[in-house]
């Protein structure tokens, strides 16, 4: 059966949660509520209460990053001080520990930071096309939901929908 | 005292307004803009002729080496440090007074940053020969000794810089898709687009941002306090008289804050008038932060104190004898101008009637970064004059135009940068003025109507 998707503005941040719960709840036939799609133009955790914990890994880029940073960083400058005899030591030992530690510490944060940005884009799927179902009104001030289903769900949408004031319902056809 | 935020502003409203800032600034704009150009032009024309007729026109010579190239170069990294700083520190302390002026204070960091660099450069004299510097294997036998802290200043520079803009960017997305929502064509419209990388607002979107800003902020607090200890490093790790001293690291990193406090007052009162953000910059706010300066200025003269009490009492005869120099010989007016301009002249940062008088907060806040910029010269340019032996004392000397239409220049330089950027961005965050209305209204519906309801 072809796909379906519907985008239902809300005025109120309250409203479009009570949708969420309402389409949970109603066990519609080819819906699955994990495809369900909040936008907002403000960040709304609380949203995570209906549509469930969801995971979120950058904090592992971030982890991998940095200690990426730092190794690298470190064993770049030591084999640098190991492999150039002609700079004077003093009767320093070779590779010299703390001071190594400084530029270890700042690439350490370096490679966090890049490497957090990375995971960012991959985790929130960015930089992604537009979809085509998708209101300028939801950078200003309304809620967006996004749901997708089959033709025989529509209606049970709409409905549910219109119940809880959606503002504007834009719909079309999936691929 | 002016109005706060208020709780029941449009969100469209908040749109409308930030994206005005982009189009029809006051007239002020263009002045400010065309004075940051004439400035340049002067700088420009001082290091065309260093260039071509030698640094020697600098008066720039032994034993004074680094002269105000250097003292500059670290009144812009210590300028940079409040806005990106600051921003992550209250960002993590969920400071929401923070939300409307971060934005402008976190380009302030990238731009300061980017002056500074300028001054490396400039100091350098033979520009063409700068990737002598980078350290790479090369048949010149040049390498970089990574002992130094001047090693250690180009790295920690680098990633402050590079994490700071990532940060500053990275915060801007969902404004930047406003924009992209909001502005119909041109080169805007296609810059906005491919910037705003296709964000949406979905749940997964702020999910990840969330986080994603939240690292990133936890990282830049422990660079920033590293950045200018590393700068701080480049003298105290010396046997420089006058510099030789354990406070230097978190005397620069309370000099910084300052500085860069001092700094984020003065433009918030330009941007205030220049984009008309009356409703968004408002009295309380500066009312924090100029409290929030106050403090850092206590801060930074118990420092100052603790480091003359750690020379006077202890048993370096030269650096003793360098710290009377300062106060009594030819630096002595421009020591004790940097004195009353750090530490007594904010003192009326205390009295609430000051506290939100804009046109004296105006006067006052520059006056203190001359007082922070005097501090960087009287670091620098005395221990210069009056080092440990008599033959290499040079008290007479002075800074040729050549060395000050640079620095004049430099401003002009910072500022062009920072008004083009709050002309083409938005320097309100809209989608976080919109995040503390919210929650300020989910706050007042919260609130009992009457004492003791609960």
């Amino acid at each position: 059966m072809s796909q379906r998707h519907l985008l239902a503005l809300f005025n109120d941040f309250d409203e479009a949660v009570a949708a969420i719960a309402e389409l949970r709840g109603a066990n519609i036939k080819g819906f699955d509520i994990d495809d369900l799609i909040l936008k907002s133009p403000i960040e709304h955790p609380e949203v995570e209460k209906v549509l469930g914990d969801k995971p979120v890994n950058v904090q592992w880029f971030t982890l991998i990053g940095a200690c990426m940073g730092g190794l690298l960083a470190f064993f770049l400058v030591a084999s640098a001080q190991a492999n150039f005899f002609s700079q004077i030591k003093g009767g320093k030992p070779i590779v010299p520990l703390p001071p190594d530690f400084v530029l270890t510490y700042e690439m350490f944060i370096l490679g966090g930071v890049f490497i957090t940005i990375l995971g960012f884009l991959i985790c929130a799927g960015l930089p992604a096309k537009r979809s085509p179902l998708y209101s300028a009104k939801v950078s200003e001030d309304q809620i967006g939901i996004l749901v997708q289903g089959d033709e025989s769900a529509v209606a049970i949408f709409k409905t549910i929908f219109t119940k809880h004031k959606a503002l504007e319902i834009q719909e079309e056809a999936g691929k | 005292m002016g109005k706060d935020i208020r709780e029941d502003i449009a969100w469209a409203q908040i749109n409308k307004d930030v994206l005005k800032s982009l189009e029809s600034p006051r007239r002020m704009y263009w002045i400010i803009l065309f004075i940051a150009i004439a400035m340049i032009g002067v700088a420009v024309g001082s290091e065309v002729y260093q260039y071509q007729t030698g640094m020697g026109v600098s008066n720039k010579n032994n034993s004074h080496v680094w002269g105000l190239y250097i003292a500059t170069f670290i009144f812009w990294i210590g300028m940079s440090h409040s806005g990106t700083l600051l921003s992550a520190i209250l960002h993590l302390m969920h400071a929401d007074w923070r939300k409307p002026i971060y934005r402008f204070a976190e380009a302030m960091t990238t731009f300061s940053l980017m002056t500074a660099g300028l001054f490396v450069l400039v100091h350098l004299g033979r520009l063409w020969m700068v990737y002598y510097v980078m350290p790479y294997p090369n048949e010149r036998w040049v390498w970089p000794n990574f002992q130094s802290p001047l090693v250690w200043d180009m790295f920690a520079i680098a990633t402050y810089l590079s994490s700071s803009v990532l940060f500053l960017y990275v915060g801007m997305i969902p404004d930047l898709a406003i924009c992209r929502d909001n502005i119909h064509a041109g080169w805007r419209k296609k810059l906005y687009t491919v910037m705003s990388l296709g964000w949406e607002g979905t749940d997964r979107q702020w999910r990840n941002f969330r986080i994603t800003y939240l690292t990133i902020a936890c990282f830049l607090i422990p660079l920033a306090v590293s950045v200018h200890s590393i700068v701080a490093s480049d003298f105290a790790m010396s046997n420089m008289p006058g510099w030789h001293v354990t406070s230097f690291p978190p005397y620069f990193v309370a000099g910084a804050l300052y500085s860069g406090c001092a700094a984020i007052i003065t433009l918030f009162i330009i941007l205030r008038y220049v984009f008309k953000f009356e409703e968004y910059m408002t009295l309380p706010i500066m009312k924090k932060l100029v409290r929030l300066t106050f403090a850092i200025a206590m801060v930074w003269t118990y420092l100052n104190l603790i480091e003359f009490a750690s020379v006077w009492y202890g048993h370096d005869q030269t650096a003793k004898d360098q710290l009377i120099f300062k106060a009594t010989g030819p630096y002595a007016p421009f020591f004790w101008a940097m004195i009353f301009f750090g530490s007594i002249l904010p003192l009326m940062l205390a009295f609430k009637r000051f506290q939100t008088h804009l046109p004296i907060l105006f006067v006052v806040s520059i006056l203190l970064n001359v007082g922070m910029w005097l501090e960087r010269w009287m670091i620098i340019a005395p221990s210069f004059a009056h080092g440990h032996y008599p033959w290499t004392w040079d008290h007479d000397q002075w800074p040729s135009l050549v060395q000050w239409g640079i620095v004049f220049g430099s401003f002009g330089w910072f500022t062009l940068l920072f008004m083009v950027f709050c002309k083409v961005f938005p320097s309100v965050s809209m989608y976080e003025v919109k995040e503390m209305v919210y929650h300020r209204s989910l706050a007042l519906k919260h609130k009992p109507a009457v004492k003791g309801d609960y």
